[in-house]
């Protein structure tokens, strides 16, 4: 089960996290899961928030250039080797991870996992043939 | 000494006679052999047997860059192909670039005016010179060749870069004269420093600098750290490369040979010549050329002209330092570049918007430097860093491959650069020249 990631192209400068955050707070959007990728003179924001068309609506129209990404959420055993077992079938199919990060909270007593993957259909298809859990959508908007 | 003692020496009177002499031939040959300039001067009214004299030259029309640009590449020609012995390539505004041709007698007018500059900066016949100007398509290096050639000085053809090795040739072979870009010679001096060489105890005794704008103050610079005579050449490829004038030792303005390269110097604004001392865009008539010669060229550079004889002696007029452009070229390390280039390749990668700024630099003893910054368009963004990295590498490649220098390109947020409301503020140029 796919979700939406918000991914927002930002300028090394000082305040332009905080211009995106104060945008998305101000209009009640909650960020829900957030990573940060930088280089010497740029960074690439990647969000999940609850209510990601509207998010990205208002990045757009603030001038800010904002793309939708594919991503897996996962439920991953909060436990020793947790990831690991997890990490392990990925492995074994040959399927390439991105890049992942955390969500900021859990919503069971399962760790939750954001995955990007170069193939996100077969990934999908080889989690669920192994039983992994992703969450939809709108567990997220529920969050 | 001065090389054509007879012509760069010639009274006003003569020189005049001269110069009608060579126009009406001008006219006459092109009339004949080029038939876009036979339309232009038909449209113009101006029929060939109608030049008289040098005065006459209000008549006819003027020719712009983008006539070398609408008739490439062969369209202003006087001469077929086969009669070209070499041509060289400079950057055009957009697209093709700017082809120069030169008939065996124009090799010969490129080695005459050269050996005049040299003279002209104070070389005597046996001086070693080290060209330190690019061999190649760039005009700087061969014409500065074909002048030593026929002045008779021993040449030491190192091209550009290699900056140990320039230095070690100087130790070694120790020329007097060194002919390379301005801001080359100051890198070259903070080089020499960094392996132990002491530039003031330097060779080099006297310099020949130009293919970019210097000033006073930076010729300062180069005098006290090399201990040597800084002069400027003026040129540009149109017209025949370097050898279009040159300051003598008195520093104190560019002879211009106007035997050869008639100058006027027009305002902008009005058409119209303007007075000596006023600022105007410098404009020259090609007077005995063959392979392409051009009437009333706009150059695009900005001078004033004054025509008292000089001290040295010699009677042709005088133009000012460069003072600035009537486009928007700027020129980076010897290299002409032009915002247009830029938009041009932003246009022909997909996905991007010309939205651009180039942002020139040069820090203290050091080469320029050019920053393109270019808008991230929806289009092309990726949550990944390995794929803006990658339309990143292709920018920059693609700008290297048509302006033939290194650039940095830095990816900046939208609505960040200035549209094109009027002339944008494109560049940038943060240089102290």
């Amino acid at each position: 089960m796919k979700i939406m990631q918000i991914s927002v192209f930002l300028e090394n400068r000082q305040g332009r996290l905080y211009d995106v955050c104060s945008l998305l707070g101000d209009n009640n959007v909650n960020i829900r899961a957030l990573t940060i990728a930088e280089t010497e003179s740029f960074g690439v924001l990647r969000i999940v928030v609850d209510k990601s068309e509207l998010a990205v609506r208002l990045l757009r129209d603030n001038h800010f250039v904002a793309n939708f990404t594919d991503v897996i959420a996962i439920e991953v055993p909060d436990k020793p080797g947790g990831l690991a077992s997890i990490l392990k079938i990925l492995a074994e199919n040959d399927v390439n991870i991105e890049y992942m990060y955390g969500f900021v909270e859990k919503f069971s007593d399962k760790a939750l996992l954001v995955m990007r993957f170069e193939d996100t259909d077969f990934a999908q298809q080889i989690l669920a043939k192994h039983n992994v859990r992703a969450v939809a959508e709108k567990d997220i908007e529920g969050l | 000494m001065i090389w054509k003692q007879d012509i760069e020496c010639m009274s006003p009177g003569d020189m005049k006679v001269l110069q009608s002499e060579r126009l009406k031939q001008l006219i006459a040959y092109i009339y004949r052999n080029c038939p876009v300039y036979k339309q232009k001067l038909d449209a113009a009214g101006v029929s060939p047997d109608r030049i008289k004299s040098i005065d006459d030259i209000k008549r006819l029309p003027f020719t712009v860059k983008e006539d070398m640009r609408d008739n490439y590449p062969y369209g202003l020609f006087s001469t077929t192909q086969d009669q070209i012995r070499e041509i060289h390539v400079s950057s055009g505004t957009t697209g093709n670039p700017t082809l120069v041709g030169y008939t065996k007698d124009d090799l010969k007018l490129w080695g005459d005016v050269m050996a005049r500059v040299l003279c002209c900066a104070g070389a005597e016949p046996g001086d070693t010179i080290q060209i330190a100007y690019g061999y190649g398509l760039f005009t700087g290096g061969l014409g500065f060749h074909y002048g030593a050639l026929e002045m008779g000085l021993r040449i030491i053809p190192t091209s550009s870069g290699q900056t140990a090795r320039q230095l070690k040739i100087m130790q070694d072979f120790k020329p007097r004269i060194l002919a390379c870009t301005p801001s080359y010679a100051l890198y070259m001096a903070e080089e020499a420093k960094e392996s132990g060489i002491d530039p003031a105890k330097g060779n080099w005794k006297i310099g020949i600098f130009g293919a970019e704008p210097w000033s006073e103050s930076m010729r300062h610079e180069i005098e006290l750290i090399w201990n040597m005579l800084a002069t400027d050449v003026y040129g540009l490829s149109e017209i025949i490369g370097p050898g279009v004038a040159q300051e003598c030792t008195h520093k104190d303005g560019l002879h211009i040979f106007s035997d050869v390269f008639y100058p006027e110097v027009i305002n902008p604004q009005t058409g119209e010549p303007a007075a000596d001392g006023e600022d105007g865009e410098l404009t020259i008539t090609t007077l005995t050329k063959q392979g392409i010669p051009l009437i009333r060229y706009g150059t695009r550079d900005i001078v004033s002209i004054r025509h008292e004889k000089c001290r040295c002696g010699r009677t042709s007029p005088r133009i000012s330092k460069i003072r600035g452009r009537t486009d928007d070229m700027i020129v980076v390390r010897g290299i002409n570049v032009f915002p247009s280039q830029i938009e041009h390749v932003l246009v022909g990668i997909e996905g991007t918007q010309p939205y651009y700024q180039i942002v020139v630099d040069r820090q203290a003893h050091k080469l320029d430097e050019v920053e393109v910054l270019v808008e991230v368009e929806q289009r092309f963004f990726s949550d990944e860093i390995r794929r803006l990295n990658e339309i990143r590498e292709k920018i920059r490649k693609e700008i290297e491959n048509v302006l033939s220098i290194g650039v940095k390109v830095t990816l900046v947020e939208p609505k960040k650069l200035p549209r094109s409301e009027g002339k944008a503020k494109r560049i940038v140029d943060k240089r102290k020249l």
